[in-house]
């Protein structure tokens, strides 16, 4: 220790009741503060490893003929065009159902319920949904989309697949339209409602309009959860191997189908290891469907917050 | 605004001629859209009610023909099997073992990338690696199973002797990585959410960063945490397509983790690939397997909801 | 004790608790309070007090470098404790803390236990004695033995806002500090639980140095030995700084102060 010409730079201990041991506690405390820079890095390195381990297998099956072309018993010449068809259907679909529906109910709890019994099951409700699985609402979907109601649904079909996913991503726009409306300032309706507005009225042309983007962010990301979903999918009676892509008519929305992930599942299961780069490949198409989804919602957010 | 400013109930205003307001309309369409958005609203609801009647309903028709008993004791399952056989024990085995597989690997890793990303990193390497966890989450887990299979496994049996090309271990350890940003990220609020004068008052005693960390952050986030960790758990028993690709499809009582096994998800996934038809005891049994992995989810989401309630800290 | 304190006559540094030299206060490069000095004597309590803003508490969170957790706030100047200067790159923050325990504004017991919250100090500290009699001394020392005892294993947010005041205050005692810095302690309290921290602080001072901030001018004159009078200007980028006006002898602050500004201050007329 040096020693400071007033006096030494250390507090001399007066009372001998403690012990602090600061050096063995400094230690524990670098040693702690590693391990969870390891851990947060771990899931950051494994990303990383499955993104270019795809990449490496997958990328030299990527050509114009793999995105056109039907499946096929040959993996030199199969190709994604129905299951991509098939998604994008899907997508369509279950926005349809979901948007409203989502949007209205997050309307209709956060402007328009008082708090009563309704409301209150409503939200114990959404936030119990949250936890069950996904294959569940495959389940659900199977008895209630594809068997009872299959003379609408046509079965195992394009629209029961399409219905089951926006079963399933319900929750999560009631809660984004929910926050959403909630961020909207309580003088703005107040000020609609000052000039003699109804509450919709209010709520439609001022409340709603505000309240979009951040509406608008959480359905994409909803969306794009849904179109990564399998195993619902599989239980509804997705069919693996469809070599047309669905027709666009309420017969196409009855007739079976596939869609990417159902794809990927199949080959990926395949012993051959053609059929694995080319799920490779089918991944890779995948993913940048859900980057470009991704992409706009962040987008929109930042546009969404920058304005504010 | 269209419409205007006195109701003709309050007397005619001197402008009274050139405002006229279709006060009933409004109020009419105000009244349908409620009662419409009312009706999404119990969409939602009704899900619900739909999931339990349909896992009651088929569940009751199993049991007809399956005694419970045998459901519940029993040691061996091959439904699909001329002599079939129901032991949801065996089922039980498999999920439960790559969950917990998976857990080792989420729980620890994700709390401390919580407590990382916020008592360490700085705020511009937290602007990054939040986003990069959400991309993590993001990930479909047919990709994840993908990974598992054909990237993991073969990696694993470098070192591993005896592993065998579906196995618990890899389905497992790549759950834990598909499971892990869902606890960081929860954790993450919660952890960031516990008022700065905890932090001070700890510091203040002379404590170190790691000490008010352990000590007091950890501790007065935890009814957060533990919701967290509950969420994962349920995200690990109910995930399907890493276990259904990389785990395999053989219902065996084991608990080794370097053999196949099947999960209850599994199992639904390999009789819905089929056709099996309604009505038969493939079908059923995919509805008494469903509720089985549908109460256990249940039990956590009450557990968790009681957790919380009871020990939530009110912070002013 | 000496009635001006801006020129530093040679006092025994066991009287002289802290000594701080012509110090300005930075968060990042903006000058908060500048151009302090002071000495504060040891078993006294020192009473800071002053308008908002005229960084009396910046001061105080510098004694035991509790500032060091905003990463852009630092000193210019000396601040000495018995004779240290606790900004020398020898003395750990972590160790001076244990020596300087401080009280807050709102009470912030951690959501543990009544004994837990008072153990959690003394075992991070390596604390040698038996812990249960440690609790019940900090207890009894901060006037809450009699209050909890029979609930030592309920949570210290269960009790009412002045027993997690105590509370708070047993906490820092427990580690054994010689300093209890309090930092506003009773500006969430109703007037009983004030009135009660006010006599604790009085038995405290036997054994402690206390410096308290306070807006409460009844208070520095009902509580203090000393008090020091900061008031705060503005400066041309619009922003405030905060300097120390007087320090003496709170008996003579109030009947006789030596500043025009104090004089308006403890009489009423601003702030």
């Amino acid at each position: 220790m040096t020693v400071n010409s007033e006096q030494s730079p250390q507090l001399q201990e007066t009372k001998a009741n403690f012990n602090p041991n600061l050096k063995g506690r400094y230690r524990f405390d670098r040693v702690f503060k590693t391990i969870s820079w390891i851990a947060t890095f771990a899931g950051i390195v494994v990303l990383t490893v499955l993104l270019i381990g795809i990449l490496v297998s997958g990328l030299s099956s990527l050509s114009f003929d793999f995105i056109v072309n039907p499946p096929s018993r040959k993996p030199e010449i199969a190709g994604i065009w129905p299951p991509l068809i098939g998604t994008i259907c899907l997508l369509v679909i279950t926005a349809l159902f979901a948007f409203p529906v989502g949007v209205g109910s997050g309307i209709f709890l956060e402007e328009f319920s008082e708090d009563n019994l309704f409301a209150k099951a409503v939200e114990i409700n959404i936030s119990n949904l949250a936890a069950v699985p996904s294959i569940i609402y495959g389940l659900l979907g199977l008895f209630v989309f594809a068997r009872i109601f299959e003379p609408v649904t046509g079965g195992r079909s394009l629209l029961s697949g399409g219905l089951t996913l926006a079963l399933l991503i319900l929750p999560v726009i009631i809660v984004a339209t929910r926050e959403a409306l909630r961020a909207v300032p309580d003088s703005l309706r107040l000020a609609g409602m000052a000039l003699g507005a109804t509450r919709w009225q209010t709520v439609r042309s001022h409340v709603l309009p505000q309240a979009l983007p951040g509406i608008m962010t959480g359905t994409i990301l909803a969306l794009s959860r849904a179109i990564g979903e399998t195993a619902p999918l599989i239980v509804v009676g997705a069919a693996t191997f469809v070599p047309f892509a669905p027709e666009l008519s309420i017969k196409g929305l009855q007739s079976s189908f596939t869609a990417m992930p159902i794809q990927i599942f199949s080959w990926v299961s395949r012993p051959q290891d053609g059929f694995h780069e080319i799920a490779a490949g089918a991944i890779i198409v995948l993913m940048l469907v859900l980057l470009v989804m991704n992409g706009s919602a962040i987008w929109l957010r930042n546009k969404f917050q920058s304005n504010r | 605004m269209t419409d205007s400013v006195l109701p003709q109930s309050l007397g005619d205003s001197a402008r009274g001629d050139r405002w006229k307001p279709n006060r009933s309309l409004s109020k009419l369409t105000q009244k349908l859209i409620v009662l419409l958005f009312g009706a999404f609203a119990f969409v939602s609801v009704a899900t619900t009610i739909g999931i339990v009647l349909t896992l009651i309903f088929e569940t009751i028709e199993f049991f007809l023909e399956v005694s419970p008993w045998e459901f519940f004791t029993g040691t061996r399952w091959s439904p699909t099997f001329a002599n079939p056989r129901f032991g949801i024990i065996v089922l039980l085995c498999g999920t439960f073992l790559t969950s917990v597989i998976g857990l080792l690997v989420a729980v620890p890793l994700g709390l401390l990338s919580a407590v990382c990303l916020s008592e360490y990193a700085p705020r511009s390497l937290r602007a990054w690696l939040k986003p990069a966890l959400e991309i993590l989450a993001g990930v479909p887990t047919v990709v994840f199973g993908y990974f598992a299979l054909l990237m993991v496994t073969p990696f694993l049996k470098t070192f591993i002797p005896g592993l065998s090309t579906f196995n618990s271990l890899s389905a497992g350890l790549v759950l834990g990585f598909a499971v892990l940003p869902t606890i960081a990220s929860l954790s993450e609020d919660a952890i960031f959410a516990v008022p700065l004068s905890l932090r001070q008052g700890s510091y203040a005693l002379g404590a170190t960063k790691r000490e008010t960390v352990t000590g007091v952050v950890l501790p007065a986030a935890l009814s957060g945490i533990v919701a967290s960790i509950v969420l994962g758990v349920a995200r690990a028993v109910g995930e399907t397509m890493i276990v259904t690709l990389a785990a395999g499809q053989s219902p065996t009582l084991t608990l080794d983790p370097r053999s196949a096994v099947q999960t209850m998800t599994s199992f639904i996934v390999q009789i819905t690939k089929g056709d099996a038809p309604y009505g038969s005891i493939e079908f059923k049994t995919l509805f008494a397997v469903g509720m089985t992995l549908f109460v256990i989810t249940l039990v956590l989401n009450f557990f968790s909801f009681w957790f919380v309630r009871r020990f939530q800290e009110k912070y002013e | 004790m000496q009635s001006q304190t801006s020129q530093s006559s040679p006092v025994v540094d066991t009287e002289r608790v802290f000594h701080v030299q012509n110090t300005d206060y930075y968060y990042g490069s903006n000058l908060a309070v500048r151009g302090v000095n002071l000495e504060i004597p040891g078993n006294k309590i020192t009473a800071f007090i002053g308008p908002s803003g005229c960084g009396k508490s910046t001061a105080l969170r510098c004694f035991n470098r509790l500032n060091d957790l905003i990463p852009s706030a630092h000193i210019k100047g000396r601040i000495t404790y018995r004779g240290v200067d606790i900004y020398d790159k020898q003395v750990d923050p972590i160790e001076l803390r244990r020596r300087i325990g401080m009280v807050f504004q709102k009470p912030n017991p951690f959501p543990k236990s009544i004994y837990d919250n008072i153990a959690f100090g003394a075992r991070i500290n390596g604390y040698q004695g038996d812990m249960d009699e440690l609790i019940e001394r900090s207890l009894k020392a901060s006037a809450l033995w009699d209050e909890v005892k029979d609930k030592l294993q309920n949570s210290g947010l269960s009790i009412s806002g002045g027993q997690q005041q105590r509370l708070c205050i047993a906490r820092a005692i427990a580690i054994e500090p010689e300093v209890i810095l309090m930092d506003e302690p009773c500006s969430a309290l109703d007037p009983i639980s004030t009135l009660k921290i006010e006599e604790l602080m009085h038995e405290l001072k036997e054994n402690y140095t206390i410096i308290i901030v306070t807006h409460n001018m009844q208070q520095a004159s009902r509580v203090s030995d000393k008090t020091a009078f900061f008031n705060a200007e503005a400066t041309e980028k619009g922003g405030k700084v905060g300097y120390l006006v007087e320090y003496d002898d709170t008996q003579k602050i109030f009947s006789d102060p030596q500043q025009e500004q104090t004089r308006d201050y403890v009489s009423g007329r601003f702030g």
